[in-house]
């Protein structure tokens, strides 16, 4: 790979040690994936923050770095294990407090604007259209490529950091024009409407077609908030790093050859495969990816003057949480029992079997529900969840 | 070429011309190092995969499943699961119980990023068919700047 005088003394230590690691990482993958050239990024969201799945080693790295590698473009940072104000209301321990607030500390001290949510996007770490940024990630990643049109390969968190620091990436995969094509077109034969919908097309789609790029029509309209689970859930369960939607999305495609149909019973059975047997709930967790400001002030308008039974997550971004704060939608919200859980959610806080039933209006959290904490998942639209939390009880 | 070892046996050497046999290989992370070989058929997820206190694999009906990884030349097809991985690897390695060198079929972001920020000197894509030749229990030596392995 060609190197600029200032990429190879970079690597060569001359910019310090956070450097010279960072540039030892892009190097090697630009090898492995036969990049010609390293490019500048204008942006990057740097995942691997939760403690619980970083440990001490995790944590031993990140502070190495913090010794003087200083972010040189935006960097906003994923979700942490816990609320970094109110971890107690979430039932966290008090070590597993002073560990992660360990970790928050240590990539405040490299620059990185602490912001710890998974909707970048929304807070601030917006990219225009066409801009090449290294975002881990999944479902940023996805929303980035698709539904903003600026571009982004699946960056882990140790290679999204190394971009920070250097402010470059290697240039292959995503950045590349040729490799942004869709390869399949998708029809989708059925209405669809909310973001549960979205979600159990996600699933549909990833499972059919795996990380292939799809070009979906059929669909007529999509809010941020729809697209925003469309983005997660195709990730999580087919891996693709794009979407295209036809007169939605800002990119152009050819149109692919292969063609495959979504119908009403395929998003059924999406649904039915994620939800499992039995009646109790004793988790109900919304805002995977984080809830946006309109969606809070759903959940408010439905829950107001109620009381939950099950323990009831909605979780966002912190500026999202001020703003419910200064709209009432907080207090409302809190006042039956539920809670907003800021910098986090129900899939990287340390709640490993501590729930049985996780009820949830999002695929990715179904998946991550029953894989990594060991969750039975129920699925359902905004409104049956917040029923489930009110009664403890799910109904068919 | 076979059978070099002992090779003042062999047509062609003469004594004082012993040369041992260099495979040749691609740098993933830098560094040497000297060791046995332990070979996994399988691929290995270091998150999950692999006990980050003992370096014991730990995943069910792994082939390699109860064996130490710690000061091996860990020879393995490739690696799959979560990038968490990485920080496994360096969590092996602070503790000195990570792998003297790794050798890949192929590599993924996930190890090769594991390797570099942990110092495990790694390389992958054996040359003509030398990956086969990497047999369990083999004395080799990795020196992934030079990009070879050397047979012992």
């Amino acid at each position: 790979m060609e190197l600029t005088k200032e990429q190879q003394e970079m690597l060569e230590g001359k910019k310090g040690n956070a450097v010279r690691k960072s540039m030892e990482i892009l190097c090697a993958l630009g090898e492995i994936y036969g990049a010609k050239k390293m490019i500048p990024v204008s942006s990057v969201q740097v995942a691997g923050v939760s403690y619980d799945n970083l440990d001490d080693a995790g944590l031993e790295y990140l502070a190495e770095l913090a010794q003087d590698g200083r972010v040189r473009v935006l960097t906003t940072l994923n979700p942490a294990g816990m609320d970094l104000m109110e971890w107690k209301k979430l039932g966290i321990s008090d070590e597993f407090a002073s560990k992660q607030l360990e970790v928050v500390e240590a990539f405040s001290r490299m620059g990185i604007i602490t912001s710890c949510t998974c909707t970048p996007y929304l807070i601030g770490n917006l990219p225009r259209f066409g801009e090449s940024v290294a975002w881990s990630e999944s479902s940023a990643v996805t929303f980035c490529n698709s539904v903003i049109g600026a571009k982004t390969n699946r960056e882990g968190g140790p290679s999204a950091l190394a971009a920070a620091l250097t402010g470059f990436t290697p240039e292959y995969g995503m950045h590349l024009e040729e490799n942004r094509q869709a390869v399949v077109e998708v029809k989708v034969k059925t209405k669809l409407k909310g973001t549960l919908a979205f979600g159990a097309l996600g699933e549909a789609i990833g499972k059919k077609i795996g990380d292939k790029i799809p070009l979906i029509t059929g669909v007529k309209e999509a809010s941020l908030e729809e697209l925003k689970s469309l983005s997660a859930s195709i990730a999580t369960y087919g891996g693709t790093a794009m979407f295209y939607i036809k007169g939605i999305t800002p990119s152009r495609t050819k149109r692919p050859q292969e063609k495959i149909e979504v119908t009403k019973d395929d998003l059924k059975a999406a649904m039915k495969e994620m939800t499992d047997d039995g009646e109790e709930v004793d988790l109900v967790g919304l805002g995977c990816p984080h809830a946006s400001i309109r969606e809070i002030a759903k959940v408010a308008e439905l829950l107001r003057g109620r009381k939950v039974k099950a323990e009831f997550w909605i979780c966002t971004a912190r500026t999202t949480k001020e703003l419910a704060d200064r709209m009432g939608y907080t207090k409302a919200i809190e006042d039956t029992g539920a809670k907003i859980a800021a910098d986090t959610c129900m899939v990287v806080a340390p709640i490993k079997s501590k729930f049985k039933v996780m009820a949830t209006d999002s695929a990715k959290g179904c998946y991550y529900g029953r894989g990594k904490n060991k969750f039975k998942t129920k699925i359902g639209s905004v409104e049956k969840c917040i029923e489930a939390a009110v009664t403890g009880k799910w109904k068919p | 070429m076979e059978a070099v070892r002992g090779s003042n046996q062999v047509k062609g050497f003469r004594a004082g011309d012993w040369k041992m046999e260099e495979l040749k290989a691609r740098k993933i992370a830098k560094g040497f190092a000297e060791g046995e070989v332990l070979r996994s058929e399988q691929a290995i997820s270091f998150f999950g995969g692999v006990n980050a206190d003992n370096g014991v694999v730990v995943e069910k009906d792994h082939p390699l499943e109860g064996k130490s990884i710690s000061g091996k030349i860990l020879v393995f097809p490739n690696c799959k699961g979560s990038t968490v991985g990485s920080y496994v690897l360096y969590q092996l390695k602070k503790k000195g119980i990570a792998p003297k060198a790794m050798i890949a079929k192929e590599t993924d972001a996930i190890v090769a990023v594991g390797a570099i920020i942990s110092e495990i000197p790694m390389v992958d894509h054996v040359e003509g068919g030398g990956y086969d030749r990497l047999k369990d229990g083999m004395k080799v030596k990795v020196e992934a700047d030079e990009g070879k392995i050397v047979l012992l």
